[in-house]
């Protein structure tokens, strides 16, 4: 290349991680967002996923702190690294924004979603239906003779399961309030 | 309340507009002495000119405006300061509390709609938060990188009373950081050391970061010894007549400095965001160079050109860091290789660029500028322009020795801006000589701000490059679109002489070269706003231009082989 011979990655780095890898593989990212409980923050961050194009596969957002003014933000994203970079810096640049946690890569975390799905069935069906219920240790909320609505807690991929049985039999509404998620340990 | 808070803020100048939602903070205003007040002729004239005030002073510009249509009007001027960095506090008025949400008389969703064209906004409801909120706006438009800020104040809360808080030290969270990581400026320093092909690449992030940026840039550029260019919004950082300077950069820069880009081995972006127009096909930008770069904002970095020596921080800080560790280790460069390097960059230099065809029988808007240059250099000389040719030949053309002398819209290119900057640098600089380079088509989209100018005495000269036509979009058409000119000339123009006059000003009319230096220091020696109407020969082209989608060695130098020379991909890229 050149004269210069600068082992790349050699330095220590500051917490903005500035030196991604740069591929075309697209990741989904988990980011947890702290903001200042204002009015706007929330269309503020919405703003500039919508704005630039990236995406949101999972929001949730509620207050988590209420002398200290703040909430929590737990967005689920998808795209290439250098992206995701973006994406973080751009959120940490919005002025309410305290801090940007991107859980995939901070370490080993725990997320998980509710959902709660209502399986219109009878017979054979309506049977086994309540059956995956109890394998999966999801809750009736209500039962009529014809349907059920079941409540289901755990992590996403484990409802995505959930929802793919009951569809043969006989899923007709689902609600899911999109991931929240800590990271594991101190 | 308001109006207490900006004399705390150190204000002394607001530029705006009158509306029944704000009359009772121009009842305020009215009721005292200390801020002056600018009544413009249309509220973007009055982000423009704080705009205006704010490049050429560093401080933050202020304005002043109504609800509804008042705030909407100033939407393309918020635009344009977040792009270029500039720091403003807007206030706008609302709508009573108790009507927000009913669609109201000359009501708006403020907040919403400059969501995302300020760095941030506010909605006061409280008005014993309204003081803080103000003192914490100043805070963020100019922490970090600036930028614009709004506060929609409800008319009920100006005429509320409410307890003031005067401004104390920020305790917001936003504090962004300035100095710079030591161990990625030691990385930089070391590169430094073993470069034989270095190039300085600057932008408007050294004039944003002080005057003292401008200092410790050329005191490290001249004790390196190594070449130095910048970008549109960055000129004036380092003298053009300094020893190692390249010239401007980008789709419209100079060759020299193009190659050197492209060419080099270590690449220090200071203060500068690698846009589009500087770097042209990404993939073939510099492609055999170490990159550091400099930056406050965090976000800038890796966004476009992936950054080898990252460093987070103020330009000021970061380059005073690098000075210190530079000579603490003993002042090191390859100065045998930089030599020759140098040499490489005097060859090309021989090219010449710039050089046109100049003839005496028309005027050239080269020519015209070079003559403006000539006659002004020795001035306290404040220079804004329009958007089209005329600003890449007055970039090209026309010498900056000292930061914020030159106001211009880089990021959005927003015609109509020049003029009514022009009038917020004549505010702040009251005895400076202010030129506004124009096209006639720029000029005419705030013309109406002559009466500003005339109103309040500023005189500000207007040097208005009329060819009677949208020159850079001609040139694309001529360029891209088989010469099939689509509503690209300008019809139905006034006769600028007797319009200046219809206002009270001075007007100068000019379209042979021999006239032009004696009508030029007319220009200059009148005592008031002047409108200088150069006619221009009307189909010339600016060169050197990088076609979109090209890269930094494929420069156009000339009319030669124009056609065909943009491909579908570039087409899509403006």
């Amino acid at each position: 290349m050149s004269a210069l011979h600068i082992k790349k990655g050699s330095t220590r780095h500051s917490a903005y991680n500035l030196r991604p890898t740069f591929s075309d593989v697209q990741e989904k990212h988990t980011l947890a967002v702290l903001v200042e409980n204002e009015p706007g923050v929330l269309a503020r961050v919405i703003g500039l996923f919508s704005g630039r194009g990236y995406n949101i596969e999972s929001l949730t957002v509620a207050e988590v702190d209420h002398t200290g003014h703040l909430s929590r933000i737990t967005i689920v994203t998808t795209g290439t690294p250098q992206v995701i970079e973006q994406i973080k810096a751009q959120l940490g640049r919005i002025v309410p924004v305290h801090e940007v946690h991107d859980l995939t890569v901070e370490g080993p975390s725990v997320e998980r979603e509710l959902a709660i799905l209502k399986v219109v069935s009878d017979g054979d069906k309506r049977v086994e239906a309540l059956r995956l219920a109890d394998i999966f240790r999801a809750n009736v909320v209500d039962s009529t003779l014809g349907s059920f609505v079941f409540e289901i807690t755990g992590a996403p991929d484990k409802i995505d399961a959930f929802a793919d049985l009951m569809r043969p039999l006989g899923l007709a509404e689902i609600a899911r309030t999109g991931v929240a998620a800590l990271l594991r340990g101190e | 309340m308001v109006v207490q808070a900006l004399k705390d803020q150190g204000v002394d100048t607001v530029f705006g507009y009158p509306g029944g939602a704000v009359l009772p903070i121009y009842d305020e205003i009215f009721l005292q002495n200390d801020i002056r007040h600018i009544l413009v002729r249309h509220e973007q004239g009055a982000v423009h000119a704080a705009e205006g005030y704010a490049r050429s002073t560093g401080k933050p510009g202020v304005v002043l405006v109504t609800s509804g249509p008042g705030a909407t009007n100033a939407v393309t001027g918020l635009t344009d300061a977040l792009l270029d960095s500039i720091p403003l506090v807007v206030l706008t008025g609302q709508v009573p509390t108790f009507l927000i949400g009913s669609d109201a008389f000359q009501e708006a969703d403020t907040v919403g709609i400059t969501r995302p064209c300020t760095k941030h906004n506010w909605l006061v409801k409280d008005p014993d938060a309204l003081s803080g909120t103000i003192h914490e706006a100043f805070h963020v438009a100019t922490a970090g990188r600036p930028g614009p800020v709004l506060i929609d104040i409800p008319k009920d809360v100006q005429f509320a009373s409410g307890t003031y808080q005067p401004p104390k030290p920020s305790t917001s969270h936003y504090q962004p950081r300035v100095k710079g990581d030591l161990e990625e400026i030691t990385e930089l320093v070391a590169a430094m050391e073993k470069a034989e092909k270095p190039v300085f690449y600057t932008g408007g992030g050294v004039i944003n970061s002080g005057t003292a940026a401008s200092q410790l840039l050329r005191e490290l550029v001249d004790a390196t010894g190594f070449p130095i260019t910048s970008t549109l919004m960055g000129l004036g950082a380092y003298p053009a007549s300094g020893q190692n300077w390249l010239g401007m950069l980008g789709m419209h820069g100079l060759y020299e400095a193009n190659m050197a880009m492209h060419d080099c081995d270590l690449l220090i972006a200071v203060g500068a965001r690698f846009d589009d127009r500087i770097t042209g096909r990404i993939d073939a930008f510099s492609p055999n160079s170490i990159k550091a770069h400099i930056d406050i904002d965090p976000s800038s970095i890796n966004k476009v050109v992936k950054a080898d020596i990252p460093i987070v921080g103020d330009v000021g800080h970061v380059l005073e860091d690098i000075l210190k560790v530079w000579k603490s280790r003993g002042r090191k460069t390859q100065a045998e290789a930089v030599k020759s390097w140098q040499a490489q960059i005097g060859d090309w230099r021989k090219i010449n660029c710039l050089a046109y065809s100049n003839n005496d029988k028309s005027i050239k808007p080269q020519y015209a500028l070079q003559r403006l240059e000539e006659l002004t250099k020795d001035r306290d000389r404040y220079v804004t322009t329009e958007v089209g040719q005329h600003q890449m030949w007055a970039a090209q053309f026309l010498n900056f020795e000292e930061p914020n002398r030159w106001m211009t819209s880089g990021g959005l290119g927003t015609m109509g801006y020049g003029f009514p900057a022009s009038i917020g640098v004549q505010m702040a600089h009251p005895d400076a000589l202010v030129i506004n380079v124009a096209g006639e088509a720029s000029w005419l989209m705030n013309m109406q701000e002559m009466g500003t100018a005339v109103q309040f005495r500023l005189p500000v000269k207007q040097f208005i490059l009329n060819n009677e036509r949208l020159g850079m979009v001609r040139q694309w058409q001529e360029l891209l679109h088989g010469e099939r000119y689509s509503h690209s000339w300008s019809e139905a123009l006034p006769d600028f002489v007797k319009l200046a006059e219809a206002f009270g000003a001075k007007g100068i009319v000019c379209s042979d070269p021999a006239d032009l230096n004696d009508a030029i220091m007319e220009m200059i020696n009148y005592d008031g706003p002047v409108i200088f109407d150069c006619l221009v020969e009307k189909h010339e082209n600016c060169f050197p231009m990088i076609p979109s989608g090209k890269a930094h060695n494929e420069m156009l130098l000339g009319e030669a082989e124009t056609q065909g020379v943009i491909d579908t991909q570039g087409a899509a890229l403006v």
